[in-house]
């Protein structure tokens, strides 16, 4: 308990005593990735909230914080820790994920592929609806919190990630799949967006509420059956208008509200997320363990 | 103990993963091979004219816009660091503004440079501006950190 709490005001004092900041500049998807890695050395802190309605069972309220770093240029890496709480039931921590985004190709293309693998160490509670995949459906999220804490869920997940940028219009595309480790068959999910800014100049003066702060955009995401029974039958589906408003500060504030397209998704999935870049942050720790600038 | 796991394991991922970050070659090693890569833009890409070059904003949003995305690696007058090389010697300044704009574009990832596609082209044209405003730096100022004779570097601009 000690150490978590020494690493906590470590991060605390990171976050205020943070060099150089830079703007960000970040998608409005959530649950989408586009090809755009973090910037090398950059660290992004995120956190993310998801209200779900639930159907013959109660409503929650779900949320991860994201650590999101920069290796290289054609390298980022994030790390997840993901909670829930389930109106009139409780509040629990379901777990950890890993993430990797690999950028395999040297230049840019009209379609740009990114690869993406995911190591997730969750319990059967877990609400966040990152990614849809396989058969998942409302009716998993509608056990009581005591019994899905229960259940151990270790599963390998690969992303192609393809995204193109048109005359201002971002167009990307998620094709998942994911395996259980515990020998459970392959399921599969996607995961579509587009968006735009709303302005393509950037304004001569420094303002929060320039056009070009702000990015709209659609996602559309769901899963794709397993290796079994491969297809959109008994799977859930989902449409999401997003907007992002980058702050000069930097600062990104996003907002969503999904619909669920069908009897088996959730009818409205509320999401929000705050995140802040911290430029430089790879520097900073290299000096902090006797690295030169 | 658990709980505590994933917290260690993203301190010693992070702590590792800036290392790797840092490894960066000596900046003798880099002058050689710097702009090499602005000689690569195809013909095409390096034809290409800035559509914004007589915009009166254009320095200014550019500006505006190295300040946020490019300073940190190329210093604020972009003098270079050890992270970014200078943009203020011949070989940027003379560089065709397509060819720079190509460069922006693609990145060069394999050497810490990321791919800059995610920013709008209009704002990749207005970074353009800005940049080949900066001027050289004359020699005897190009080992100061003190901006020079740049026609707009960001500390002669007005206050935001």
């Amino acid at each position: 308990m000690v150490r978590v709490a020494s690493f906590l005001v470590v991060l605390v004092t990171l976050f205020f005593l943070s060099p150089a900041v830079s703007s960000a500049q970040e998608s409005p998807y959530i649950v989408t990735y586009d090809q755009h890695l973090e910037e090398p050395g950059n660290l992004e802190v995120e956190y993310f909230s998801t209200f779900g309605t639930q159907r013959g069972s109660n409503n929650f309220h779900s949320f991860w914080t994201e650590f999101e770093y920069g290796a290289t240029a054609w390298w980022t890496t994030e790390f997840y820790l993901d909670g829930q709480t389930t109106f009139h039931d409780s509040t629990v921590f379901t777990g950890f994920r890993w993430e990797n985004r690999f950028r395999p190709l040297k230049r840019e293309h009209f379609i740009n592929p990114v690869l993406y693998i995911e190591y997730e160490n969750i319990n059967g509670a877990d609400k966040i609806l990152k990614e849809v995949e396989g058969h998942d459906a409302e009716s998993d999220f509608a056990a009581p919190n005591a019994d899905g804490r229960h259940e151990r869920t270790r599963e390998i997940e690969t992303k192609l990630i393809l995204g193109s940028n048109f005359k201002g219009w971002n167009v990307s595309e998620n094709i998942i799949s994911t395996k259980n480790l515990s020998n459970e068959p392959w399921e599969f999910g996607y995961a579509i967006g587009v968006s735009r800014p709303l302005a393509l100049e950037a304004s001569p003066k420094r303002c929060s509420f320039c056009r070009q702060n702000f990015i709209a955009g659609v996602e559309m995401y769901g899963g794709l059956g397993d290796r079994y029974s491969f297809g959109l039958n008994q799977t859930s589906q989902y449409l999401a208008p997003v907007l992002v408003w980058n702050l000069p500060s930097d600062w990104s504030l996003r907002f969503s509200p999904g619909f669920g397209l069908n009897d088996n998704s959730h009818r409205l999935i509320f999401r929000w997320g705050l995140s802040r870049e911290f430029s430089g942050f790879g520097s900073m720790v290299s000096r902090l363990f006797g690295g030169h600038r | 103990m658990k709980a505590a796991f994933p917290v260690a394991l993203s301190a010693a991922l992070v702590a590792a993963l800036s290392a790797l970050a840092q490894t960066h070659p000596s900046a003798v090693q880099r002058k050689n091979s710097d702009y090499a890569e602005l000689a690569k833009a195809p013909e095409k890409a390096r034809a290409k004219v800035n559509p914004l070059e007589r915009n009166p904003n254009s320095i200014a949003a550019g500006a505006n816009l190295f300040d946020q995305h490019c300073a940190e690696c190329h210093g604020e007058d972009g003098e270079g660091r050890k992270k970014g090389p200078s943009l203020r010697v011949p070989q940027v300044q003379d560089a065709a503004p397509g060819a720079l704009f190509w460069l922006l574009s693609n990145g060069v990832v394999r050497k810490g440079m990321p791919v800059w596609s995610k920013l709008p082209e209009p704002q990749r044209w207005q970074l353009v501006a800005f940049i080949k405003s900066l001027g050289v730096l004359p020699p005897a100022d190009s080992s100061s950190k003190s901006g020079g004779s740049g026609a707009a570097s960001i500390s002669s601009l007005p206050p935001h």
